[in-house]
């Protein structure tokens, strides 16, 4: 260690703050000193003992954690037992997270337990930040679409359509009737193939492992689907500003009719396998409740605060891309809990296919993207005819165009809940600031107050319940 | 934007007329539960913007002073659901950033996105996890990417970045930097 001067310089100028190490000795050489293992018979090292430090992440002291703050408060509802006789020796705190398969990605819950009961629960995110918000800075609007289909990978087409919607409120175009109509259709799809993933890692998470297959055989239908139409499985940016990037292929109905048949029939046999099992029921009725107004509190939206008994539905109450054209039911549940959001997905998976059925019929004749040239490329056989076409196709692919100076929201219902985008331009081609308001950030938020006082085999269940896709929490 | 030149345009017509007063013109919203919101914070603005297609988007700036309270007023005036906190660096205006809170009311049907200006050299803002405790992880969003300091709030760590980051990313200042590669010249530093 003596012949290393230049680590200690280093480490005294970069923890200026932190204790002086005695002379003579460097704190490379103390670190060495610690042991985690100890070899029977030897004498005892010097234990490691920050090794499981939480560092910043550290639970608070139980006065100060926000979440137990308003659960004693009178705005939610007191459902916490905390117990002044409790003797601290007696909680643990264990990571669960953030490799473990049932955390749905790279979650980590840090719990409070005594015994098997959760008294605490504190998710800790960003394991999977990739700075997608910065990223949009830098991306022209035309390929702004690349970058949000990839935030929440179960669901593109939703943030596809969040995004070219936001764009479309600053920009002066009108998106045609049949563009409108197949947003529709291609996203109403998209939440029947997002709730059957989840139905298929929910299956898996509480033990009906053939539900794992199910559930991805019957989202293969509507992947090929999605294939067929954009040329990918996932990822598309099929939906742009503007309308969509294609036309639907020929022959397309028969293919959405296959979806339906498969679709329908795994739903009723997924229903008789689970609705009366009475080892689904118990591991879910009554588990992860959230009243609604904790859902309120807490942002949490979509099926979650739907099956608490929220009556609310983006697509009602702020129609968008001429959904409000089309009949569906708004399905609720009573209770909250895990049981309910099972109810209320696999419903509004029959409600997207009664809106797709419509979408089928009424599909409208004409141009899949609006002609506003400034947005959208010309048709690839005028380029050769037309110097205008030439020009428009080169100033859009070199430069893309421009969005007035503005700020705008606007929000979809995508399958977990409000996805909302908040675009500020500032007159150039690319956004100055776009930030995603994404649901699943805000249903784990909301995780501590479902699990208080569960066991820790509860925790699965109801984490699997909010179908959270981490790449969405953390962008 | 539309919602910058409508009072713009009523003055100008004013000044035409010859009854420009030296009271500058405060747009009262006609809605009817932000109007009594509006007569007790004098010092809010409101401004509304209608896009081509989807629902009014109503926005107010208040002076932070104001702001834990006009959220609670906000609050108990049926805006029940939080939605969202977030912060824009406008690096070259003054004041640089903004704080952008999103509120819903699910019994009215209608959005309220409230703006917060600071000033760069003292980016700091008053919590509002007092009245909806759902702020919580998203000012520590806000704090992790842009510096904004809530003061209030038990528990400002980063939440996205690591415990080590030096910087705030979103800042407009904060470069984004690359990864040396093997072939020379494509790699610019900083």
């Amino acid at each position: 260690m003596t012949d290393t001067p230049h680590i200690e310089e280093d480490a005294a100028v970069a923890s200026s703050d932190a204790p002086v190490e005695a002379a003579g000795e460097s704190a490379a050489a103390a670190r060495l000193r610690e042991h985690d293992v100890w070899v029977a018979g030897t004498e005892e090292p010097e234990w490691i003992a920050n090794a499981t430090d939480e560092g910043a992440q550290e639970m608070l002291p139980r006065d100060l954690d926000p979440a137990l703050q308003v659960q004693r408060g009178v705005v939610v509802d007191d459902d916490y037992l905390e117990e002044e006789t409790i003797v601290d020796d007696e909680r643990q705190i264990i990571n669960m997270g953030p490799q473990h398969p049932a955390t749905h990605g790279v979650l980590r819950l840090h719990m409070e337990l005594e015994g098997e009961t959760i008294r605490r629960v504190k998710p800790i995110i960003g394991y999977l930040h990739t700075g997608m918000e910065k990223t949009a800075e830098t991306l022209p609007y035309m390929a702004g679409g690349t970058n949000v289909t990839r935030m929440d990978y179960l669901s593109p087409l939703n943030n596809e359509l969040c995004f070219s919607l936001v764009v479309e409120q600053l920009l002066d175009v009108d998106i045609p009737p049949r563009a409108q109509a197949i947003r529709v259709l291609m996203t109403e799809l998209n939440r029947i193939s997002s709730h059957l993933i989840w139905l298929a890692t929910f299956g898996m998470d509480i033990g009906a492992l053939s539900m794992m297959i199910y559930g991805f055989r019957e989202r293969e239908s509507v992947l090929d689907f999605f294939e067929k139409v954009t040329g990918l499985r996932m990822n598309h940016n099929y939906i742009r500003p503007g309308g969509v990037a294609a036309d639907l292929p020929p022959g397309w109905e028969d293919d959405v009719e296959g979806i339906f048949d498969v679709v329908r029939a795994g739903l009723d046999d997924y229903q008789d396998l689970l609705n009366g099992n009475p080892i689904f029921l118990d591991r879910t009725q009554g588990v992860g409740v959230i009243t609604p107004a904790e859902a309120q509190q807490y942002g949490a939206t979509g099926p979650i605060a739907r099956a608490a008994g929220v009556n609310f539905d983006l697509r009602k109450a702020f129609p968008y891309s001429g959904i409000e054209n089309y009949e569906f039911d708004v399905p609720l549940g009573k209770h909250g809990d895990v049981f309910d959001r099972y109810l209320v997905r696999t419903e509004e998976i029959r409600q997207s296919i009664r809106i797709v059925e419509q979408v089928l019929e009424t599909m409208p004749a004409g141009d899949y993207r609006t002609d506003d040239r400034k947005v959208t490329p010309p048709p690839r056989k005028r380029i050769d005819e037309s110097m205008e076409a030439l020009i428009h196709h080169f100033k859009l692919f070199t430069e893309g165009f421009k969005v007035p100076v503005g700020e705008a929201y606007q929000a979809v219902e995508s399958p977990r809940g409000e996805l909302g985008m908040y675009l500020v331009s500032n007159g150039s081609a690319k956004p100055w600031r776009l930030h995603v308001r994404t649901p699943s950030f805000a249903t784990v938020q909301a995780l501590p107050v479902m699990l208080t006082d569960l066991i820790v085999a509860d925790v699965i269940a109801t984490l699997a319940s909010l179908d959270p896709v981490l790449g969405d929490v953390d962008r | 934007m539309s919602e910058e030149t409508t009072p713009q345009e009523e003055l100008e017509a004013a000044e035409a007329e010859g009854v420009v007063e030296d009271v500058p013109v405060r747009d009262l919203p006609d809605d009817p539960i932000l109007a009594p919101l509006a007569e007790a914070f004098p010092d809010a603005t409101f401004t509304s913007f209608q896009p081509r297609s989807g629902p009014r988007q109503d926005t107010v700036t208040v002076p932070r002073d104001d702001l834990v309270a006009f959220v609670q007023a906000v609050h108990d005036a049926g805006f029940e659901t939080f939605v969202d906190v977030c912060g824009v660096d406008h690096l070259n205006r003054e004041p640089r950033y903004d704080v952008v809170i999103n509120l819903l009311s699910m019994e009215h049907v209608q959005r309220l996105i409230i703006k917060v200006g600071l000033p760069g050299d003292d980016p700091t803002i008053p919590s509002i996890t007092s009245v909806y405790a759902g702020a919580n992880f998203y000012e520590r969003e806000t704090w992790d990417l842009f510096g904004i300091v809530f003061e209030g709030h038990t528990d400002l760590t980063r939440i996205l970045l690591p415990d080590e980051w030096s910087g705030h990313p979103l800042r407009k200042n904060y470069n984004v930097g690359s990864v040396p590669v093997q072939f020379k010249g494509s790699h610019k530093s900083s």
